[in-house]
């Protein structure tokens, strides 16, 4: 990738929080239609949203709601007449709304949601766990984790790019860890607005789009007559956003330089040649990637693998990848109570992605920092020293182990 | 907004006044002598082909709308059950935003959501209620058939004081199951909102022409509007097809169902039942729900249906009683 910015792609630098990012994102976007119910920690997003329409830096309707549902309900119906729209929620008020979430999906309507990541309920806790935004793994959105405010905003735009591609029309939901991304400041370079709209055109619904020149009906009771085509034109609809997130990226970085590289569903952190790795996703890589610099200056040969992309999964890319290790460590920071082996969501994502490899590494599983507990770069030295037995023993000791829990 | 004395709309005068153009038509699958299919096909006679709905999962949803043989002529969208508000601030705040910003022609465009008295009366009250509060243009019909019609007549927090449902059946030991009192929806939206310009009740039948010209003064009034339509039901009620009408006005005539408007505060009644109603037991007695209902229970249903139109401030529409003169 050699791809330089063209002149004028960035117009200025600002210190933003991954909320404030994701609202600059939503503005360049030219988003048409927003939606609001307050929830930490995604509710920033519309603090800074409120405040870019208010000083007239934005031109959108916006709607303060009267519930998560209603929100994602406002902006679905705005999306089937045309409308680009945004949303966004965190952990059980995400959850409240699952039912609109679903819909948005089925009614292949491609909203952008962000998802500030919490935990659920009960007993309360604002801080970051994953399982809020899995919970959309089977439902037909486009999920991704980003770990800077510069990727967020980013992938505000690159997110409705491919969404809205005709091969695509899929809800894209952009998680990011409560806290630790949604609430940190990072400095951001913002595009101009001349960028943004090369890379990313109007939002175009065609003969779908719900406007009395076009009576439609949408969404008409099928029962089983119509169901099963219908959920398999939705299945090859996110096989081809594989191909489409792909050229995304491809075209991203030929207008703004060459920011993301191959295969882009995730990134790897000095893995050339080493023989264990960790990976997980959010903003977690800070400190793992600090335990493989430190292990590597004692000469261990150990990496990072930060999966970008978990909707669709990146199948044949990471299946390809992994196969170069002798153990890899998944950090989940979620839970799947009573799911095989008792280990968290993405540990059965990327053992199920590997068993048909005819060589593959040994996965252990690590369950850490939930309700938005530290990972630390101790704990992840622990997760190194507990992988790197596993790829001696050829073997774990443990299928999965709690790190950082209070005994 | 200036008051409106009166409200500037092209009025439906005689019955050969109405439009002839049909824009719900033959394809859906409702049970002869549906009343909420006559909301459906009238209230979009009414608005025109410049409209876009959205419809709430229940009957409406289920027995009208199959997959190639919709009835809509207007486009159309599935909602979910607690969204006919929010699905009609959606459609709304795209089109304002999407006319502003010169993305599509600037016209008028009606938009209507429906929903039954499960979604719209029960679930999606909240959201009724938020829609509003807004400044959008857009009309909410709650159409009530008095149960969830569509799982197979379940009781709703409207279905009548007393009435059997297939969640309320009458048995050996409690004969009355259902000891509800019908939400007041239309009276408490009116009151909640004040900025809301236009609340009405209507009977898709009685009088005629009478809510086809609620529906042309909700859309042509602005702001986020809502009728509140009675709609006997068949299949739920228990009573031969042919009787959908009259029992419509019965309920209409006896006070059960109030007609009214409440045009930015002032209240007009639009069938006037504060004098001359007939005993309710004329519109109970022909309907099977009621049939297990002993004299008291038809006594009580009495006294509370005179206590409405006679002790209520505002009669038929707000169930305050006046002002306590001192302290307590």
């Amino acid at each position: 990738m050699t791809a330089e910015p063209a002149a004028n792609v960035y117009e200025r630098q600002e210190l933003l929080t991954g909320c404030q990012a994701v609202a600059l994102g939503v503005a360049l976007a030219d988003v048409d239609v927003t939606a609001a119910y307050p929830i930490r920690p995604y509710t920033e997003v519309m603090d800074a949203i409120s405040k870019l329409i208010a000083d007239g830096e934005m031109d959108a309707e916006y709607v303060i709601a009267d519930s998560e549902h209603s929100q994602f309900e406002i902006v679905k119906h705005a999306s089937s007449l045309g409308a680009r729209a945004f949303a966004g929620s965190s952990g059980t008020g995400w959850m409240y709304g699952f039912e609109a979430l679903v819909v948005t999906a089925t009614d292949r309507l491609p909203v952008l949601f962000l998802v500030g990541n919490r935990a659920l309920d009960d007993p309360g806790a604002f801080g970051v766990e994953h399982n809020d935004a899995l919970a959309l793994r089977d439902m037909g959105w486009l999920l991704c984790w980003v770990t800077t405010a510069q990727e967020a905003l980013e992938h505000v735009i690159i997110g409705y790019r491919i969404a809205e591609d005709r091969r695509v029309m899929m809800p894209m939901a952009l998680a990011m860890d409560g806290a630790f991304l949604t609430h940190s400041q990072h400095i951001v370079r913002v595009p101009s607005k001349e960028a943004v709209r090369r890379f990313l055109p109007p939002y175009d619904l065609g003969e779908r789009r719900l406007h009395p020149d076009n009576p439609i009906s949408i969404a008409p009771q099928v029962n089983e007559d119509w169901v099963m085509e219908l959920r398999r034109q939705n299945w090859e609809a996110a096989r081809r956003a594989r191909e489409v997130i792909v050229q995304a990226y491809h075209e991203f970085n030929a207008i703004f330089g060459a920011r993301y590289s191959p295969p882009f569903y995730f990134d790897e952190f000095m893995t050339d040649d080493a023989e264990v790795v960790l990976l997980g996703m959010g903003t977690v890589a800070m400190p793992a990637r600090t335990a493989v610099r430190r292990l590597r200056e004692k000469g261990e040969r150990v990496g990072y693998i930060n999966l970008r992309w978990f909707r669709p999964f990146p199948t044949a890319e990471l299946r390809e990848s992994l196969r170069r290790f002798r153990a890899v460590g998944i950090i989940d920071r979620d839970f799947a109570h009573g799911a095989p082996d008792d280990g968290g969501v993405l540990l059965h994502e990327v053992r199920s992605c590997l068993y048909p490899a005819r060589e593959r590494p040994v996965v252990v599983d690590f369950i850490t920092g939930l309700g938005g507990r530290d990972v630390s770069i101790a704990d992840c030295l622990s997760m190194f020293e507990l992988s790197r037995r596993a790829a001696s023993r050829g073997e774990p000791d443990e299928h999965v182990t709690w790190i950082g829990l209070r005994e | 907004m200036p008051r409106a004395e009166f409200i500037q709309y092209e009025r439906i005068g005689r019955v050969h006044d109405v439009p002839l153009e049909e824009l719900y038509t033959s394809g859906h699958r409702t049970c002869q002598g549906c009343e909420s299919a006559m909301v459906m096909r009238q209230f979009v006679k009414a608005a025109g082909p410049r409209t876009v709905v959205t419809g709430s999962t229940g009957c409406m949803y289920v027995a009208n709308t199959s997959y190639m043989t919709t009835p809509w002529l207007v486009p159309w969208m599935h909602t979910q059950l607690g969204a006919g508000g929010s699905s009609a601030v959606g459609m709304a705040a795209a089109l304002r935003a999407l006319m502003r910003k010169g993305k599509i022609p600037q016209e008028k465009i009606n938009v209507i959501s429906f929903c039954g008295d499960l979604g719209g009366g029960d679930m999606g009250l909240s959201a009724i209620s938020a829609a509003l509060q807004t400044d959008y243009d857009l009309l909410i019909i709650l159409y009530d058939n008095e149960s969830a019609a569509n799982t197979d007549i379940q009781a709703t927090g409207l279905t009548t004081y007393g009435a059997q449902t297939t969640f309320t059946p009458a048995g050996r030991v409690h004969r009355v199951m259902h000891r509800r009192w019908k939400k007041n929806v239309a009276g408490m939206l009116a009151v909640g909102h004040p900025t809301c310009r236009y609340v009405a009740t209507a009977c898709a039948t009685f009088p005629p022409l009478d809510f086809l010209n609620k529906v042309r003064k909700a859309l042509a009034i602005g702001g986020p509007t809502f009728i509140h339509t009675f709609d006997p039901c068949p299949k739920g009620w228990d009573y031969h097809p042919r009787y959908s009408h009259e029992i419509g006005e019965l309920g209409v005539r006896c006070g059960i169902f109030p007609l009214y408007e409440v045009i930015e505060g002032r209240v007009v009644y639009t069938y006037d039942a504060r004098k001359g109603r007939i005993p309710v037991r004329e519109y109970l007695s022909r309907q099977g729900r009621f049939a297990h209902l002993a004299d008291e229970d038809i006594e009580h249903i009495q006294r509370m249906v005179d206590e409405m139109w006679e002790e209520w401030e505002v009669p038929g529409v707000a169930p305050l009683r006046g002002v306590l003169s001192t302290d307590i």
